[in-house]
């Protein structure tokens, strides 16, 4: 019963959250300046050309009442036509949507396996020399962000060592048996792994640029966090019981130390998928970001809400799942 | 000599510093036996008991001396081989019950895990051990209590089970931090009496730290003041109580309240005999230091 209840509240406030997103995209693109149907049609063109495509697309309207067609479209599940490639929006967001989302996915991946080694690393060995170089790694990580990574990285291993791909999502050259668009899934799934192979190496630049930042992140919080609970109680009773100092780490103090950190990959992994957006555009990889941008320069007003409004669900279910792994590996939650 | 743990001569400084901290301690404890280490805070009594169990800071040093815990001495040994010893024959018991569990791991592994893990027992065996010990100092439904979290039981139910998991391996030596300084004054009293009984139902080897000398002559046969990290004096408790022999002594036992008289007998120590002690310290360092 109590547990129904949290959901409920739970889902409330996830759709006021996105009402809330609707609402303030809906009315600041239409507020500033750029006109979607001077995109459109060519230069020169009349007066009348341009007011009977403006009341095609319904821009004559004013702003409520384009606002309540849309939104009761929404409803329904039509989010309308993008203007740019006259094309149903949902179908056009769903299809780039996987691309981003293994992209922000392997991203994080790297981010917690590099950031929780370092960590741990420098726990093992802290007040050393081993220590100062992890943190002077992390300051170096977290000082340039990840659009200059992937500059970095597309020069070290796309021009001077190119043993990665710099654009493109998988070889052109490629036949591709997908029905799905998680390609990075399916190949595995498939068990096509020469596929799996092209498609890593085309991501790996991309997610590594987007993961350096937050493994910097993780790795000054967690080794941090780490280093107070080893000077508590129960992890020196567990020394004098005869456990070394590897065993200490992992079982005793790790568990606890990583609630903090677990908090802030949530929050974090939404700046991530926030950062796709440029770095998706550096190595021209086909997510959802990259359409983000035509999107925007474009001003195709359906495509962009359609993003948002998907980026905000996405936000808002990352969100729910940081919570409930939260509650679950912190037993003092559990039961309240 | 029967002695299960001797120190001798124990010297400890902050790294980096000529000035000790602990100053030649030397004592010894008999199987079965209980030893009080008495003195105000920061007299270093607890350092000695975290010296012998290998869980110093990493900022202190001992500097000379050497602990044999069951003839092997610590100090010459190889850390693995060190942690393997003290895991397997000592125990702690811990002075703070509410930060001594670990609080996302349920009772049972913090139990047993030395079992299974140092000493090599099947689980279902250290399960059972675990359950008799629960019983052993009166924790009315074990099983529950295993199944639980740290947070859902109380302080004085918490010092129980890291009582139970103190004698878990059977340890021939148990150092008590502080046991009962950190629980209500009624909880105190229950614990102080099961230590008594696990420790003489056992006849384990017990090094008592505390600050409380009625506690001491509840619990000790001997005891050791300590002064500035130096024992100032070895005594019985009963001679102890008769009369010390040291002026220190003496002004501890004076400042201790009783139940009869609290005014007057909740006094400061004496400059003059802290002043006396302190020159012995130092006369002690500039002994140690010509000597060695």
């Amino acid at each position: 019963m109590k547990l129904l209840r949290a959901i409920l509240v739970r889902l409330m406030t996830m759709s006021v959250t996105l009402i809330g997103a609707a609402v303030v995209v809906f009315f600041v693109i239409r507020v500033v300046p750029g006109n979607p149907i001077a995109m459109m049609l060519p230069p020169g063109a009349t007066e009348e050309d341009i007011a009977r495509l403006t009341a095609l697309y319904g821009l004559d309207k004013s702003i409520i009442e384009q606002f309540w067609i849309w939104l009761t479209g929404v409803v329904q599940g039509d989010f309308g036509t993008s203007i740019s490639l006259r094309q149903p929006v949902m179908p056009l967001v769903l299809g780039r949507l996987p691309a981003t989302l293994e992209l922000a996915i392997f991203a994080l991946v790297i981010a917690v396996v590099i950031g929780g080694a370092l960590a741990l690393t420098g726990v093992r060995h802290r007040e050393t020399g081993t220590e100062t170089a992890v943190d002077v790694a992390n300051g170096v990580g977290l000082s340039i962000p990840d659009f200059l990574w992937a500059l970095i990285l597309i020069v070290l291993f796309g021009v001077l060592m190119p043993v990665f791909h710099i654009s493109g999502r998988i070889s052109p050259s490629l036949d591709l048996p997908f029905v799905t668009q998680f390609y990075v899934f399916e190949s595995i799934a498939r068990l096509r792994f020469d596929l799996w192979w092209d498609l890593l190496k085309h991501m790996f630049m991309p997610a590594l640029a987007l993961a350096i930042p937050l493994a910097a992140i993780i790795s000054q919080l967690l080794k941090q966090s780490l280093k107070e609970t080893m000077h508590l109680d129960y992890v020196t009773l567990a020394r004098t019981k005869g456990y070394g100092e590897n065993h200490v780490i992992l079982s005793e103090a790790l568990p606890n130390a990583v609630l903090p950190t677990l908090t802030l990959i949530g929050v974090q992994f939404t700046f991530l998928i926030g950062g796709t957006v440029i770095i998706e555009r550096l190595f021209s990889y086909e997510g959802l970001g990259n359409m983000a941008i035509d999107a925007v320069i474009n001003r195709d007003l359906p495509l962009i809400q359609g993003i948002v409004i998907v980026f905000a669900l996405l936000f808002t279910i990352i969100n729910l799942v940081v919570d409930m792994m939260y509650a679950l590996l912190n037993p003092r939650l559990r039961h309240a | 000599m029967s002695a299960f743990l001797t120190v001798n001569n124990l010297s400890a400084s902050l790294h980096g510093y000529d000035q000790r901290v602990l100053r030649s301690v030397s004592f010894s404890i008999d199987t079965g036996e209980v030893l009080g280490l008495v003195g105000e805070s920061g007299a270093g009594k607890s350092m000695i008991g975290k010296a012998i169990l290998g869980i110093l800071p990493s900022a202190i040093d001992i500097v000379e001396g050497e602990i044999l815990l069951d003839g092997q001495d610590l100090e010459k040994m190889k850390p693995a081989d060190r942690r393997r010893l003290i895991g397997a024959t000592a125990a702690l018991i811990p002075q703070d019950p509410l930060t001594a569990l670990n609080p996302s791991r349920r009772i049972e592994p913090q139990i047993t895990n030395r079992l299974v893990d140092i000493l090599g027992w099947t689980k279902a065996n250290a399960r059972v051990r675990a359950l008799e010990l629960l019983n052993e100092v009166h924790i009315d439904n074990p099983e529950r209590v295993m199944a639980s979290y740290p947070h859902e039981l109380s302080g004085g139910m918490r010092q129980r089970v890291l009582i139970a998991s103190a004698f878990a391996a059977n340890p021939k030596l148990v150092v008590a931090d502080e046991p009962t300084t950190a629980l209500d004054v009624t909880v105190q009293k229950q614990i102080l009496r099961l230590i008594r009984e696990l420790q003489a139902r056992h006849s384990t080897a017990m090094v008592f730290v505390t600050h409380d000398l009625g506690v001491v002559s509840k619990v000790c046969q001997r005891l050791s003041v300590l002064y500035g990290g130096k024992i100032v004096e070895n005594s019985s408790v009963a001679e102890f109580f008769d009369g010390p022999k040291h002026a220190y002594s003496r002004a501890l036992l004076a400042a201790t309240p009783k139940y009869t008289d609290p005014e007057a007998s909740l006094l400061p120590v004496d400059e003059a005999v802290i002043e006396a002690a302190a020159a012995e310290v130092l006369a002690a360092d500039r002994e140690w230091r010509h000597g060695g």
